[in-house]
């Protein structure tokens, strides 16, 4: 065990799932006021014990640490295992932070079934960072679809029926043949330990199954180019709440780092070039497309899966820097896509369209949301000094390590980046006041203001002094990289 | 010494977040006198340096990627001294001119955070010992020119001009990462130092591009760094943001569009001199786009009719020069060039926002003159930055661009001969295009609007706040030339920070006709460029106050050419209907075809298409619900595994 073992990953996973079923029980009792309060000790005490995590994190080693390992089903050799390495403690308090700023800053009549919804997606959302379990990453990974698809379902836009579905079937499809992988990866190795399966030995074919599998599973959820299509109808009908958590949640990408990459090293060397080009893709494909796009949550979807193309491309690069600047990158994607996602939020809440040329001027009248939205803007183009940055310049070098071509190609990111961005700052926030509308919007009020400017000191501190989040994930990227370097066959 | 430079970053802190609850006073008082230690400070620390201080060392870890760490650190040498004195002090003095010029705007606690802001990141990018924080300053001075052009937000042309102006910026660090990137890449360092030192290992290397198409390395890194350049310092063909970038208020574009911002480039370059010397290639591409950019911009800046564009396209032109003299590895001209250019340009901007106060925002040449009675201040201290901009001895621009025409003389690089011709052309249409300007805002008769309704205040002298900073410009742009020649160009006051390869010798050449300033003064009557710039001069007096119709004369005679320079050489057009708008078609056509037809046609209906078709078939299976359809999935699921035999 580990110096802090009262340190507990399950009260992680069930707190937050066990306050959500409270808040919903207790929602009509005493007019919510109960359920509210429940919700927001809940979030309060997560962020509190995640912290507590942050802070008893061994940082000089890359095994598993808190780890807990429960028989569950012994006929079959499942287990409930769970532990936190670097690869997901960052993931882990940034799930605390996000969960916190939206329980926290959520409307005063929000329904309190709706949050008791997002509790439960942030609990589960613990379970999938933190299972080792194959069966039981897959259950969390597969369940907290449920609560945001209702979320989407129910609390949604005009067509929340439609991007529900198409969410749910997109997912579950991706879903599906990675539960093959499992079952067959169950059956040559008579375990589903994600630990066994890394050093497993199989052979290229199995290996390269393996991958298409777990890829598809998960190119669904990253997104990647071309399995994206569930993201903008998902982003721009779902509520503020739910989006925002959805989005910061980077579960897809994260999964490849702790199943695919180390249980099919091989096939991931083989296959790298063209996860490369498929990244590629995404990067310029998604810029280019975000820019002419004419709804404010769907540009900023757009931007936030160009975004994940970077990752995934520092991903298969296969190198140190590159993977490093991915993890961080993933990170700084959590945190600008929740933030962009807050104030397009903030917006169509007064306006009731996230239309764009709805919007002109915001900055007369909405001088806060004004100053938050161009920060956030600038910290989406990567601008030194916001943590977009760190990874971006991170990945670049890797990239031009890789192929001058390769890296040619991803520096496009900060012409493409800027682009659409500063034309979407220049079309929303700036200019003359565009209508009697706008005139009369009122600026931030204290709940968003505190949680943006909380989202916008992150990304600042993240920005200017990265090495405390780096030196978290560290020893675990090294341990990873050396893992894949050594050959399964 | 870290002092200076944070100095600015914490008055712009203070006043861009409690700015508009303090009284405006409080905002002037904190910027200036922050900017103000921080000016005494950097000249005392250029004193120091002369006196052979130097510093060089990180003040923290930024990243430790194990194999090197990436910092925030310093290096105090003569030409990171210089730039920072040259900084600090144009800053000063246009933050105290921004006192007078701003102080009816309602944005003016902002405008003062944004310039202390941009003070801040210009000394982070000059003072820099790795790229990783020149990048920081980089990309922070685009940030901070960005906010002030578009400081009047609710001016379409303003916001469009600052978008320009960054995305513009952004293709030029796109080539400044790439090369950072490389150099990273193979040397596994960021630190200035340490990259000077190895950065013979990369000779002879090649970087592949393209399958069997290998490129020598220290020349792609070469290209690559200078890309950014252009960006920055505004090069053809990346030059089209700088006179767009004139919808900003004047200070900046004083400070920011003439003074510094936009010598950072030639200041990255001089700065990367130990790699720039191993690529001759690259060298004259420098010469011949620089001087390219000097005579093309200076022929656009004579069709001008705003006052501060006439500036501007001179800046550009002059911005040519500098970069001439990079490419001619005569880096201390370049540097020495800056700085009087950093004097007397912003000088001439101060001097146009002034008269442009006094005519309430009128900008157009066309609708000024007869200024000089009106405004002898503003008047007398233009006619210095004019004579110190065309060269005229004994003002500071004579000394430092006569000797960038004569390195080009003695240079041996490819182009050089063409940079010669070029320059020289140059100096005639300084000349004429200053004078055209000055003769038409100042003399003849004037043409402006005069109301005479209440309320209405005929043009006068600028306030004190506006005219000091222009006497003080004017002094050193009178003598910054010959007291400093000595010393910067042909003296040791630059050390070992710019490196010069033995067989680049235009600089070498150049010491050895040195021969004391007395000498330097006999010699004016047999150069060229003297004689083209007092005809330049009678040129520009000729078709202005002579003959002011002759010029409509010429437009009429050549109409098609006239249209041509008006367009800017279809720069903007260019980059507008074809660049701009294709991309944009573009996207919309993708969106249109890959994603509405292709993925969501193909990928998402399709499969529903097909299982609509097989319920027709099937129809009590077509139910619509969603479970129904996880069943479907679940069962094809399970018949796979036991089809395959998985299990």
């Amino acid at each position: 065990m580990n110096a802090a073992s009262w340190m507990n990953l399950s009260l992680l996973i069930w707190f937050p799932i066990i306050t959500g079923i409270a808040t919903y029980l207790l929602r009509h009792v005493a007019n919510g006021v109960i359920s509210r309060s429940v919700a927001n000790i809940a979030a309060t005490f997560m962020l509190f014990a995640v912290a507590c995590l942050l802070y008893s994190f061994d940082t000089t080693i890359a095994a598993m640490q808190f780890s807990q390992r429960i028989p569950w089903i012994p006929s079959f050799g499942i287990e409930y295992t769970l532990g936190v390495d670097g690869l997901s403690v960052l993931f882990i308090a940034f799930n605390a932070l996000i969960t916190f700023l939206v329980i926290v800053t959520r409307k005063p009549n929000a329904n309190n079934a709706y949050i008791a919804a997002l509790l439960v997606t942030s609990g589960l959302i613990y379970g999938a960072f933190t299972a080792l379990d194959g069966v039981l990453f897959y259950v969390f990974f597969e369940t907290m679809l449920i609560p945001i698809y209702l979320t989407i379902g129910i609390w949604g836009g005009v067509n929340r029926k439609y991007a529900a579905t198409k969410f749910f079937l997109f997912t579950l499809f991706g879903s599906l043949f990675m539960l093959l992988a499992l079952f067959y990866l169950y059956g040559v190795s008579g375990s589903f330990s994600i630990k066994d399966w890394h050093i497993l030995p199989l052979n290229i074919d199995a290996q390269i199954l393996l991958f298409i599998g777990f890829l598809l599973a998960f190119a669904v959820k990253t997104p990647m180019w071309p399995l994206h299509s569930w993201a903008p109808d998902a982003y721009s009908e779902g509520p503020t709440g739910a989006i925002v958590l959805l989005s910061s949640t980077k579960i897809g990408a994260y999964a490849f780092l702790r199943l695919l990459l180390p249980i099919a090293p091989d096939a991931v060397n083989q296959l790298a070039p063209w996860m490369i080009i498929l990244s590629l893709i995404a990067v310029i494909y998604f810029g280019i497309i975000a820019l002419t796009q004419s709804d404010l949550k769907r540009l900023i979807t757009y931007s936030s899966v160009a975004h994940m193309g970077m990752v995934t491309l520092g991903f298969f690069l296969l190198g140190d820097v590159a993977l490093k600047g991915a993890v961080i990158l993933m990170l700084s994607n959590a945190l600008a896509a929740a933030a962009l996602f807050l104030c397009a939020g903030a917006l169509s809440d007064r306006m009731g369209s996230c239309r764009i040329i709805d919007y002109q001027g915001i900055v007369n009248v909405m001088p806060w949301l004004a100053t938050l939205f161009v920060f956030f803007a600038m910290a989406n183009v990567a601008l030194p000094g916001t943590s977009g940055f760190v990874g971006e310049l991170l990945v670049i070098f890797g990239a031009v390590e890789y192929h001058l071509g390769v890296g040619l190609l991803t520096a496009t990111v900060l012409v493409i980046g800027a682009a659409y961005t500063l034309w979407l700052v220049k079309r929303v926030v700036f200019g003359a006041i565009g209508n009697s509308q706008i005139a009369a919007m009122k600026d931030l009020n204290h709940r968003e203001r505190f949680g943006m400017v909380v989202l916008a000191v992150v990304m600042l501190v993240m920005g200017i002094y990265p090495q405390p989040f780096l030196a978290l994930i560290d020893v675990s990227v090294t341990d990873l990289l050396a893992h894949l370097a050594r050959t399964k066959l | 010494m870290l002092l200076i430079i944070l100095l600015p970053l914490i008055a712009a802190i203070i006043v861009g977040f409690w700015g508009r609850r303090l009284p405006r006073g409080a905002s002037h008082l904190i910027c200036c006198s922050a900017v103000g230690i921080s000016m005494v400070l950097s000249f005392y620390l250029l004193w120091r340096v002369n006196q052979g201080y130097r510093f060089d060392d990180d003040i923290y870890t930024w990243l430790d990627l194990g194999f090197t760490r990436l910092t925030i650190g310093f290096l105090i040498d003569p030409l990171s001294v210089l730039m920072m004195a040259i900084v600090t002090f144009i800053s000063f003095l246009v933050h105290v001119y921004t006192i007078g010029y701003m102080k009816d705007d309602k944005g003016y606690a902002r405008f003062f955070a944004y310039i202390s802001f941009f003070t801040f990141a210009m000394l982070m990018l000059v003072s820099a010992n790795n790229f990783l924080q020149m990048f920081f300053g980089w990309e922070g001075v685009g940030l901070a020119s960005y906010l002030l052009i578009g400081f009047w937000y609710t001016r379409e042309s303003a916001i469009k001009a600052g978008m320009k102006a960054f995305l513009m910026n952004r293709v030029g660090d796109f080539g400044f990462i790439i090369g950072i990137s490389l150099l990273f890449a193979t040397l596994k360092t960021a630190n200035f130092s340490e990259i000077f030192v190895r950065i013979d290992e990369l000779q002879g290397l090649t970087v592949s591009l393209f399958p069997d198409y290998e490129l020598p390395l220290i020349t792609t890194i070469c290209v690559a760094l200078f890309f950014g350049a252009m960006g920055k310092s505004a090069q053809m063909p990346l030059h089209v943001w700088l006179p767009d970038s004139m919808e900003g208020p004047t200070p900046i574009s004083a400070l920011i569009h003439a003074a510094t911002m936009v010598t950072a480039g030639i200041f990255m370059v001089a700065r990367m001199s130990p790699v720039f010397e191993w690529s001759d290639t690259v060298l004259s591409l420098i010469i011949i786009i620089g001087a390219t950019t000097a005579v093309f911009m200076a022929i656009l800046g004579l069709v001008q009719n705003d006052i501060k564009r006439v500036i501007a396209y001179s800046t550009l032109s002059q911005l040519g020069y500098m970069t001439v003299a990079l490419g001619v590895s005569a880096y201390s001209i370049a540097l020495f060039h800056l700085m009087t250019h950093a004097f007397f340009k912003a000088l001439l901007f101060l001097a146009a926002g002034s008269v442009i106060i006094a005519l309430h925002h009128q900008q157009d040449l066309r609708k000024m003159g007869g200024l000089r009675r009106i405004m002898p201040i503003t008047y007398i201290t233009t006619l210095i930055g004019a004579w110190a901009l065309i060269g005229l001895p004994p003002f500071a621009g004579f000394f430092s661009k006569e000797p960038i025409i004569e390195a080009t003389k003695y240079s041996t690089l490819t182009g050089h001969h063409y940079a010669y011709i070029a320059l020289t052309i140059g100096v005639f249409l300084t000349a004429c295009y200053t004078f055209r300007m000055i003769f038409l805002a100042f003399h003849g008769q004037p043409r402006f609007d005069v109301h005479h309704d209440r309320g209405y205040q005929a043009p006068k002298e600028s306030p004190l706040a506006v005219t000091v900073p222009l006497i003080l410009l004017a002094i050193p742009s009178i003598f910054a030339g010959f007291l400093f020649i000595k010393p910067m160009l042909f003296g040791n006051f630059f050390d070992r920070s710019l490196v010069v390869a033995s067989e680049h010798h235009a600089m070498v050449d150049l010491t050895e006709n040195w021969h004391g300033i007395g000498a330097y003064f006999l010699h004016i009557p047999s150069t060229p460029a003297f004689w083209l710039a007092l005809l330049g001069v009678v040129v520009a007096w000729f078709f202005t106050l002579r003959q002011p119709q002759a010029s409509a004369v010429l437009i009429r005679t050549f109409t098609p050419l006239y249209k041509f320079l008006i367009n800017h050489f279809y720069f903007d057009a260019f980059y507008e209907k074809i660049i701009a708008r294709g991309t944009v078609a573009f996207s919309r056509m993708s969106t249109l075809v890959v994603e509405t037809m292709g993925i969501e046609g193909f990928l998402v209906e399709m499969p529903i298409k097909i299982v609509r078709w097989s319920a027709s078939l099937l129809r009590h299976l077509q139910t619509g619900y969603l479970y129904h359809y996880a069943l479907a999935m679940v069962l094809g699921l399970l018949l796979l595994i036991t089809r395959w035999g998985m299990i």
